[in-house]
C-alpha cells in the first residue's frame, strides 16, 4: 500500500463539499473509485471537479474548505 | 450637481483601466479599491490613491456594500463609478452611495429597479410601442384560440407548458396542421409533467441574432449612438461583437434605434445604457428582451464607429452636465468588431487558465485599439473572470475590419497562458463569419462540430 498525495490541477478556491451545508465528497475510510470527484476548485467562475486517477481507500484531505490552492500544492491523501 | 472632481472606482480588470483613462482626460482624480488578490492590477498602479477593500472573494471585496461605502468615505472621492458586473445594477448600492451625497455615475436607483427587473422592463417596453415577443398574454384556452393567434403572429410558434420552466415542454410548430396536432400533446404532456394542462403561445425565432443599442441620456433628452450585433455567443456569454448591424436593412435599423430611444425618454434615462433585442431574419422583425443599465462591456465597437468616448460622456452627465450632442451630431461611420481575449483554452473545452504574463506584444497601427488590463509580469488571479482584454478594430467597411481584424491576431501575443486568442484567429477565416450568416447558435455549433480541430490547427499559442 502507498500513500498518494493529490494536487489541485488548477489554482483557485477548493471546496470539499458539493454545496453549502452539505457532507464532504470523501471520509476518511471511504472508497475512491478512478474518476470520482474528491473535491471541487473555483476557477475564473467556474467550478472543475477534481478527480481521482486510480481507486484506493481515501485517507482525509490536507487542507480545509475554502482553502485556496496553487496547482502542485496537496489536497488530500488516498492510500492506493 | 457639480462636476467629478474625484472618482472612486468600484470594479477591476480592464474596465477600470477604461475608467481611469476617461478620467484622466477629464482631469479627475482617482481612487481605485481593490481586493488583497489585486493589489497589483494595472489599474491600482495608474491610480492616484488605492484603498484595499478586503479578501480575494468577491463577496469581502467588490460587492461588499459596507466596505465600498467606507472607502468612499474616507477617500473623499465624490464619485463612483461602477463598471460593469459586481455593483453595476445594484439599486441599493446606488441609493446608498446617493444618500451618502455622492454621485453615482449610472442611472438613479428607481430606474435601476424598474428596467433591471424583466417583467417591469417588459411593461416599459409594451407601453412604449416597443415591440416584444408576440405571444398569447396569459394562458391559451382551447385549440381554436391558439389557431387564430398563431395566424396573426405567423409562423413558426412555440407552445411551452405555462407552469414549466426553462426549456421544458416546449414544442416548435411549422404549420397549422402540426400545431393541430401538438397542442392535445403538448396539454396531456403539462398535465403529466406540471399537473397543469394550462399552455402559453409564442412566436418562435429561428437563427435568433442578439442587436443592441447603445443609448445616452441625461435625465431629460435621450440620444442613440447607433447598434451593435452581438450574435457570437458561447454559454450566453457574449465573445465577439460587431457595430453596425450590417445585416439589418436600414430603415429596420432606423426603426430599432428608434425605438429604444422612445423607451429610454419615457423612463427619462440618464447615463449610459443598452437596449438588448432578438431579431428575427424570417419574419424580419425585433423584440425587446431587456435593458442594461450601466456600462457593457463592447461599448468599444460603439465609440469606434461614432468616435463618441462613452465613458467620458457618462462622468460628464454624472457631473450634472447635459448631452454634449444632439442626434444629428452623431455620425455612424465604418464598421468595429471586438474579440474577448479571455484567459481560457479554447482547445480544451475552454478551461480556465490564469497565471503568470510574460510577454504581451499588442498589435497597433490604424484602426486598431486594445483595452487591456494586464502587462507583462503580471499575475492573472484564479478569483474573478476570465476577461483579460478586447483588442478592436475598425475598418472603412467589414471586409477591411475583418482584415485588419487578421492581421492585429497575428501580431497578438500573449503567453505563456493559453487564451481565446487562439479562437478569434480560427474565427476570422470562417466563411460564414466573413458573410455574416450567424445566429446566436451558430459558435456552440462549430465548436460541436469543425471548431476545434480548426482552433488546435491554427493555434500559436504554446500549450499550457
Amino acid at each position: 500500500m502507498a500513500i498518494k498525495r493529490i494536487e489541485s490541477p488548477l489554482p483557485g478556491v477548493i471546496y470539499l463539499s458539493p454545496a453549502p451545508g452539505e457532507p464532504v465528497f470523501k471520509a476518511p475510510g471511504d472508497s475512491v473509485a478512478a474518476g470520482d470527484t474528491l473535491a471541487l476548485v473555483e476557477v475564473m467562475k467556474s467550478y472543475m471537479p477534481v478527480e481521482a486517477e486510480e481507486a484506493g481507500i481515501f485517507r482525509g484531505y490536507l487542507v480545509e474548505s475554502e482553502t485556496v490552492l496553487e496547482p502542485g500544492e496537496p489536497l488530500c491523501e488516498i492510500e492506493v | 450637481m457639480a462636476p467629478i472632481r474625484k472618482l472612486l472606482i468600484a470594479n477591476r480588470g480592464e474596465i477600470a483601466v477604461r475608467i481611469q483613462r476617461a478620467a484622466r482626460g477629464l482631469g479627475i482624480g482617482t481612487v481605485q479599491v481593490v481586493s488583497e488578490a489585486d493589489r497589483d492590477m494595472l489599474a491600482a498602479r495608474m491610480a492616484d490613491e488605492v484603498i484595499v477593500l478586503g479578501p480575494p472573494a468577491a463577496s469581502k471585496s467588490y460587492l461588499a456594500v459596507d466596505r465600498l461605502l467606507d472607502a468612499l468615505r474616507d477617500s473623499g472621492a465624490d464619485a463612483v463609478h461602477p463598471g460593469y458586473g459586481f455593483l453595476s445594477e445594484n439599486a441599493d448600492f446606488a441609493r446608498a452611495v446617493t444618500a451618502m451625497g455622492r454621485i453615482f455615475v449610472g442611472p438613479d436607483a428607481d430606474t435601476i429597479e424598474r428596467m433591471g427587473d424583466k417583467v417591469n422592463a417588459r411593461q416599459a417596453a409594451i407601453a412604449a410601442g416597443v415591440p416584444v415577443v408576440p405571444g398569447s398574454e396569459g394562458r391559451i384556452e382551447g385549440l381554436e384560440q391558439a389557431l387564430s393567434l398563431a395566424g396573426e403572429i405567423g409562423y413558426p410558434v412555440m407552445v411551452k407548458a405555462a407552469a414549466g420552466g426553462g426549456g421544458r415542454g416546449i414544442r416548435v410548430s411549422h404549420t397549422a396542421g402540426e400545431l393541430a396536432a401538438a397542442i392535445p400533446t403538448a396539454m396531456a404532456e403539462a398535465r403529466a409533467g406540471f399537473g397543469d394542462p394550462g399552455l402559453y403561445l409564442e412566436a418562435y425565432v429561428e437563427k435568433a441574432r442578439h442587436i443592441e443599442v447603445q443609448i445616452l441620456g441625461d435625465g431629460e433628452d435621450v440620444i442613440h449612438l447607433h447598434e451593435r450585433e452581438c450574435s457570437l455567443q458561447r454559454r450566453r456569454q457574449k465573445v465577439w461583437e460587431e457595430a453596425p448591424a450590417a445585416m439589418l436593412d436600414p430603415g429596420l435599423r432606423a426603426e430599432l434605434c428608434a425605438s429604444a430611444v422612445r423607451l429610454s425618454r419615457a423612463v427619462r434615462y440618464r447615463g449610459a445604457g443598452t437596449m438588448e433585442y432578438l431579431y428575427d431574419p424570417k419574419r424580419q422583425a425585433f423584440y425587446f428582451i431587456e435593458m442594461n443599465t450601466r456600462i457593457q462591456v463592447e461599448h468599444p465597437v460603439t465609440e469606434m464607429v461614432t468616435g463618441v468616448d462613452l465613458v467620458r460622456e457618462m462622468l460628464l452627465i454624472a457631473g450634472g452636465g447635459k448631452l454634449s450632442m444632439t442626434q444629428e451630431d452623431v455620425r455612424c461611420t465604418g464598421h468595429a468588431i471586438e474579440v474577448r481575449i479571455n484567459a481560457e483554452n479554447p482547445a480544451r473545452n475552454f478551461l480556465p487558465n490564469p497565471g503568470h504574463i510574460e510577454t504581451l506584444r499588442v498589435p497597433e497601427g490604424p484602426g486598431v485599439r486594445f483595452d487591456g488590463g494586464i502587462y507583462p509580469g503580471y499575475r492573472v488571479p484564479p478569483f474573478y473572470d476570465s476577461l483579460l482584454g478586447k483588442l478592436i478594430v475598425a475598418g472603412d467597411s467589414r471586409e477591411q475590419a475583418f482584415d485588419r481584424l487578421a492581421a492585429a491576431l497575428e501580431s497578438l501575443e500573449i503567453g505563456p497562458i493559453a487564451t481565446t486568442a487562439a479562437l478569434h484567429r480560427a474565427l476570422v477565416q470562417e466563411p460564414d463569419m466573413r458573410a455574416g450568416a450567424v445566429s446566436t447558435r451558430w459558435l456552440e455549433d462549430w465548436l460541436e462540430g469543425p471548431g476545434v480541430a480548426v482552433i488546435a490547427e491554427g493555434r500559436r499559442d504554446p500549450v499550457a
